[in-house]
């Protein structure tokens, strides 16, 4: 199948002036096919958020983007916000983390979609009101309660509606920055089941940001790990979990505690880089408990490797396994 | 309001006991109690044997410094202004403890090698905003440690912090708890509390619905609310699909508590005399109980 949305090369800075810059995303290449999901995943500062307000467009002035974006083949990216702009909503929409506090507190819950509907001319009037309708109950709302305001919706429901907004001008990709952070663990689990038949039933596909591995590994097919502001490892979520190729993506594993898994969980030492100068060697090579001396000279390429996966460790040359 | 309805656990020295719930069960509130940061209208609390429920603050406030807290977002709970000595040492010189400056130094630096920032030397000049997420909550957990505590609530110690370093700070805590301090974690995440508590207590609007042995609880729910909520929890291994049993809305708030037993409108089991019927926690197994009827 052929990607419905393509990453390919994107690298962001930040000019953090006197010359310095900061090299947030540093060639970051993913695929989404049509319905598919696929979890973005890593520590706070790697560069996932600008990743995905990179390839929508959202990134403030400050920052410099190169790269494509290929939407069903066609770099959006290459004419700046007039390019963007029509796809924006219409076929990628983004739910945020905070998206459930980013509705206007003075405007009723329909009163938010309906604007967007006729915002972007997809319908106005009855029709946007009868769509409204439709979008709140398609993520579990009962359309009647679109007539209430956002204070008198729980979290979990103005996440909902969030949702059912990004999903206005029904989209073909949704993208979720940490969707369920801020939510306890009953109602992050509707908001998942949520997005699990929102994809089923819509052919959606998710691209899902989040520093949580069992989130996405219950609910992803296919995970990219990101450290340093490139990608370290991706593939089909149980290959990462049961045969890491990238020291990092084990650790980070190693690192989270499992519900029923004897053995208490083990902390990577130290800290990532600092992305605001050049780095020598293997950006995880100084937490790496199998670097060796290549690891400090030579920067390892992300390369393709059996099963439908890629990895950027130096092991994979020398020995069959990172883990 | 009742936020916290008869609560009742006790904690042991060397314990960690895991309090979990949603937001809004009253976690916090309970914990707050039993430092007396929030004034019970009802209930005992013990603290080593003596109770000091109804102590006035000038007595209390030597017993303070037996029982310190470390809060969620090391962010907003460390100074900016204050260096990593004046952090640690601000405890010391607020319960006019601590010897001399020279000797309060040492504190410092015992409570920081205690923390795992070493060398001390290293840290003791830097300002929060020079250390990492994790490296700041080592910092707060040793100001709350200078004053050698007994006891130790954590309230969601290291929920904002980055899972890799998420793990070091727990086993800080839990080697802290094996030198005996009691520690009660104040926590939603039940990975977090399997791995490392002792005990674990369930809270349901207000209440302790289940509390046992953390692996029991874990391995063998009996209140449906505990089997709901270990249900939906993510598992790691992409193989160990979960079968969540989603319990439908969230919970009413403390102003709203339901007639009878106060899960019961979200239960999926529930019976008709659970409309009527308040349920106290009831034995099911050693050392271990529910709330409900359903517990034989």
């Amino acid at each position: 199948m052929s990607a419905l949305l393509e990453l390919d090369e994107l690298h962001v800075w930040f000019d953090l002036g006197e010359g310095r810059e900061l090299h947030a995303v540093q060639g970051v290449s993913l695929e989404l096919e049509p319905g598919r999901r696929l979890g973005l995943v890593g520590e706070s500062g790697c560069g996932k958020t600008t990743t995905v307000l990179g390839l929508l467009g959202l990134l403030p002035s400050t920052a410099s983007v190169s790269g494509r974006v290929l939407l069903n083949g066609v770099d959006i990216l290459a004419g700046g916000e007039e390019t963007i702009r029509p796809h924006r909503w219409n076929d990628l929409a983004i739910v945020f983390q905070g998206a459930m506090n980013a509705l206007n507190p003075v405007q009723t819950v329909e009163a938010q979609i309906v604007e967007a509907l006729e915002l972007h001319g997809r319908s106005s009037g009855r029709a946007a009101r009868a769509r409204s309708g439709e979008l709140l109950e398609a993520v579990g709302i009962p359309a009647g309660r679109g007539a209430r305001y956002p204070h008198e919706f729980s979290g979990g429901m103005r996440q909902r509606a969030a949702i059912a907004m990004a999903l206005a001008c029904n989209p073909s990709v949704l993208v979720a920055d940490e969707p369920t952070t801020a939510l306890d663990v009953m109602v992050q689990a509707q908001i998942l089941e949520l997005l699990d038949s929102l994809c089923r039933d819509f052919g959606l596909a998710l691209l899902l940001v989040t520093h949580d591995l069992p989130v996405v590994a219950q609910l992803c097919d296919r995970a990219a790990v990101m450290y340093a502001g490139e990608i370290v490892e991706q593939g089909p979520v149980e290959a990462l979990f049961h045969d890491p190729r990238h020291p990092y993506t084990r650790l980070l594993f190693e690192a989270t505690p499992d519900l029923l898994v004897d053995g208490a969980p083990v902390s990577i030492p130290g800290s990532p880089p600092r992305l605001d100068r050049p780095l020598a060697g293997c950006p995880f090579q100084p937490r790496c408990d199998r670097a060796y001396a290549r690891c400090t000279e030579e920067r390892p390429l992300l390369r393709t490797l059996a099963g439908d996966r890629e990895a950027a460790c130096h092991l994979n040359d020398v020995a069959a396994v990172a883990g | 309001m009742r936020a916290v309805d008869g609560v009742s656990f006790s904690l042991g020295t060397g314990e960690l006991l895991a309090l979990v719930g949603e937001s809004g069960c009253g976690k916090t509130t309970t914990a707050q109690s039993v430092l007396r940061l929030v004034e019970p209208v009802g209930g005992r609390i013990a603290f080593r044997g003596r109770e000091i429920t109804s102590v006035g603050e000038r007595e209390l406030r030597p017993l303070r410094r037996h029982m310190q807290i470390v809060y969620q977002d090391p962010y907003e709970s460390l100074d900016p202004r204050l260096t990593v000595h004046a952090a640690v040492e601000e405890p010391l010189r607020i319960h006019r403890t601590g010897g001399s400056k020279a000797e309060r130094a040492e504190l410092v630096r015992d409570a920081l090698e205690r923390v795992e920032l070493t060398p001390p030397e290293l840290f003791l000049r830097r300002y929060p905003h020079e250390l990492s997420g994790g490296q700041r909550q080592r910092v707060a957990i040793a100001a709350a440690i200078v004053l050698g505590p007994e006891l130790l609530v954590a309230d969601e110690p290291v929920s904002m912090l980055d899972v890799s370093v998420r793990a070091g700070v727990l086993a800080l805590l839990d080697r802290l708890r094996q030198g005996g301090l009691g520690v009660l974690m104040i926590t939603h995440d039940l990975s977090t509390a399997a791995r490392f508590a002792d005990r674990i207590a369930v809270m349901y609007l207000g209440r302790i619905v289940e509390q046992g042995p953390a692996k029991e609880v874990v391995a063998d729910p009996q209140h449906p609310y505990t089997k709901a909520l270990l249900s939906v929890v993510p598992r790691r291994d992409p193989r160990d699909r979960t079968r969540p049993q989603i319990l439908k809305g969230e919970a009413p708030d403390a102003v709203r508590i339901p007639q009878g037993c106060r899960f019961h409108p979200r239960c999926p089991v529930a019976l008709p005399e659970c409309r009527d019927v308040d349920p106290d926690l009831r034995p099911a197994g050693a050392d271990h109980a529910a709330a409900c009827i359903l517990v034989s």
